[in-house]
């Protein structure tokens, strides 16, 4: 156990060292984006803008805006939004990031759960109409675009049911009901394809055709030992998967009326709202680099031999 | 003594991209209580398709196109998939090859071993794991007691041998499978993981049908061998006869190219390779790699003729209007052994000609 928490605290030192390298590269590669946070306002003077790039700190040199960038950030001080009315960008974000949150994790939940089911099916009825109905609705599921689906299902259950919200947003479950729908289709489609291909594999294996030897039937050997050996790979793509749909799908928040943070993320880029894209940027990554550490120690829970491994063998 | 277990002119096929494979074409043998009958044969022979289709756990391409299997009576390609899980893993248990994957890597070893005692003796968690440990300690695994919560990749091979052969002993199976059990293990784990289901056979009083490619193996566990060539028995009888006294050229080649401590010259290999069994030749399958094949071998599949009370060939070579021909030298020796050693034991029905 004394070595487990030895990797853990060295593996949030090497997520702080990343999100460090990370905010760093982004703050000078925006500062190469073209155009001023004020491109867009042609009534300004030019000595307003002086004054204005003053208040901000942005008559400073690039490395020293750095600096206090950098050690603001230390303190938790994300900076000021130039757009959204002065507001701190800690405060914008801690607003937005809940729907975008509760969509995401939705949208994994019911994708990988649902794909996994399906998955686990396609391979039992391996070669079968069963199978190949499976694994095309996979495909369709994965190369139709996420709005496309969004539109289609606020028509059918939004226009002409009339079971949910065409678009708005009020944090009750109604209202998230068509959005995690539309954002749950493409972990559905690839965690689907993902476990069909694993379980076909681990269903010829030697350790489950020992357990049907057991006496047990076709789908308990599936669930029991199936699933889990099949899960691996799995867990590698849900990581990446999940942060993408939690710091939200923007075109899907546009339609839905959600205010997340996706929508934002596109504001800032258009108006050069440095601290926004900053932050937005440092929170993906926070989020990312988490999640990564999320799968490593879910891959000792899932595999006992990934686990031994991590803590420096079997003593 | 009784049969356990009967198969009647089994036959399987399988459906390939290419056509119809006859894999199995009309076994027939039987299984008596407590004894330990081999099946040799080289890979593609069908040894495994056979035991395969005892606990009907063929792939789904598989099909039984005639035959029956009695066990205890009952016709068991008759059952049903449930009627046969129940069958499964109490009443006939299966070792398999290779105990590096036989056993799921996820999942505890104790676990693993109260499966099977826990979905067919309904026992309670506590007390199936008790009996787990019993088992443990039965095939030899020291320290079980710690051991149970641990992983297969935790164990050296021939001690993941010993836990597979402890889930197989959980429910006292009547008939113990065992595929090539020892293949995978290097020499000296061989030997340990015999002698242990030599002694575990006596305790617990389980007939066995042993698997091997290997005839060093044969002679050290079984009471009867059959022979398979190309999916069919060509010989059968007691490990003696088989051993001393073999008849058909195919169980000549198999201990000929067996090697010896007096062995001098190269050692023989059978020549050619077995046959195809998408279109099986006429007449006997051995006959392109024999020797010692004459017309009819090509044109007739020999009946199987009847060598001893206990011993069967299928071989022209035993027709009363065959030549007479000369085994191998090997053979003719070890024929002369047999002679003086084993023949008053058999009962003195060594005339050639009786049809079984």
């Amino acid at each position: 156990m004394k070595s487990y928490a030895k990797f853990l605290g060295k593996r949030v030192l090497y997520m702080l060292l990343t999100l460090f390298l990370i905010a760093s590269i982004t703050f000078f590669l925006m500062k190469l984006l073209p155009g001023t946070p004020y491109s867009n306002q042609d009534k300004l003077s030019e000595e307003q803008i002086y004054i204005m790039n003053e208040q901000y700190g942005l008559n400073e040199p690039v490395p020293v805006q750095y600096l206090v960038y950098i050690g603001g950030l230390l303190q938790g001080d994300l900076g000021v939004s130039f757009q959204f009315s002065n507001t701190p960008v800690t405060k914008l974000l801690s607003t937005r990031i809940g729907p975008s949150l509760q969509l995401g994790i939705q949208a994994v939940a019911l994708g990988t759960i649902l794909g996994i089911v399906l998955g686990v099916i396609a391979a039992m009825y391996q070669n079968t109409w069963i199978d190949t109905l499976a694994t095309f609705s996979a495909i369709l599921g994965r190369s139709i675009p996420n709005f496309v689906i969004a539109v289609l299902l606020q028509l059918i259950f939004g226009v002409y049911l009339q079971w949910f919200p065409i678009a708005l947003w009020d944090g009750g479950f109604s209202s998230s009901v068509l959005p995690t729908l539309a954002l749950a289709i493409s972990p559905l489609a690839d965690s689907a394809r993902f476990i069909r291909t694993e379980m076909v594999d681990v269903l010829s294996s030697d350790y489950v055709e020992l357990a049907r030897a057991k006496g047990l039937s076709r789908w308990t050997v599936a669930f029991k030992h199936g699933v889990r050996n099949a899960l691996i790979p799995l867990v590698t793509i849900l990581g990446p998967m999940a942060v993408g749909l939690m710091t939200g799908s923007m075109v899907v928040e546009n339609i839905y009326a959600i205010p997340g943070i996706g929508e934002q993320f596109v504001k800032s880029i258009m108006t050069n709202d440095y601290p926004t894209i900053m932050g937005v940027t440092i929170l993906y990554s926070a989020m990312l680099v988490f999640i990564i550490l999320v799968v490593d120690i879910l891959y000792g829970v899932i595999d006992p031999r990934i686990r031994v491994s991590t803590e420096g063998g079997d003593k | 003594m009784s049969n356990v277990l009967e198969v009647k002119d089994l036959e399987i096929t399988f459906d390939t991209y290419a056509g119809k494979v006859k894999a199995i074409r009309g076994v027939s043998f039987d299984l008596k209580k407590g004894e330990t009958l081999a099946i040799v044969g080289e890979s593609g022979s069908g040894k495994s398709v056979t035991t395969r289709s005892i606990m009907r756990l063929l792939s789904q391409n598989a099909n039984v196109e005639n035959g029956e299997i009695l066990f205890n009576g009952e016709d068991l390609i008759k059952k049903s998939e449930k009627e046969m899980q129940g069958i499964r893993g109490k009443e006939i248990a299966m070792i398999f090859q290779d105990p590096m994957t036989s056993l799921n890597p996820t999942m505890t070893i104790g676990k693993q071993i109260s499966e099977p005692i826990r979905l067919h003796q309904k026992l309670s968690k506590d007390d199936a794991r008790k009996r787990a440990l019993e088992l443990l300690n039965l095939v030899g695994l020291p320290d079980a007691e710690r051991r149970m919560k641990q992983y297969p990749h935790q164990f050296s091979g021939g001690q993941r041998q010993r836990i597979v052969i402890a889930i197989a002993l959980a429910c006292n199976p009547e008939v113990l499978i065992a595929d090539e059990p020892t293949t995978a293990l290097d020499v000296t784990i061989q030997a340990q993981i015999l002698d242990l289901m030599k002694e575990l056979q006596k305790k617990i009083a389980t007939s066995i049908i042993f698997i091997t490619h290997d005839l060093g193996v044969v002679a050290n566990v079984a009471d009867r061998v059959a022979v398979m060539y190309a999916g069919k028995i060509v010989e059968i009888g007691t490990v003696d006869e088989i051993f001393y006294n073999p008849q058909h050229p195919y169980t000549w080649g198999l201990i000929s190219s067996m090697p010896t401590l007096e062995i001098t010259e190269t050692l023989y290999a059978i020549p050619g390779t077995p046959p195809d069994l998408l279109d099986p030749p006429k007449g006997d399958a051995f006959a392109p790699r024999n020797a010692f094949a004459m017309k009819i071998d090509t044109e007739l599949e020999p009946p199987y003729f009847k060598v001893s009370e206990t011993h069967l060939a299928s071989t022209w070579l035993l027709h009363p209007d065959a030549p007479a021909v000369e085994p191998p030298p090997e053979i003719k020796a070890r024929q002369k052994i047999y002679e003086e050693k084993f023949a008053p034991k058999y009962a003195k029905t060594q005339v050639k000609g009786g049809v079984n």
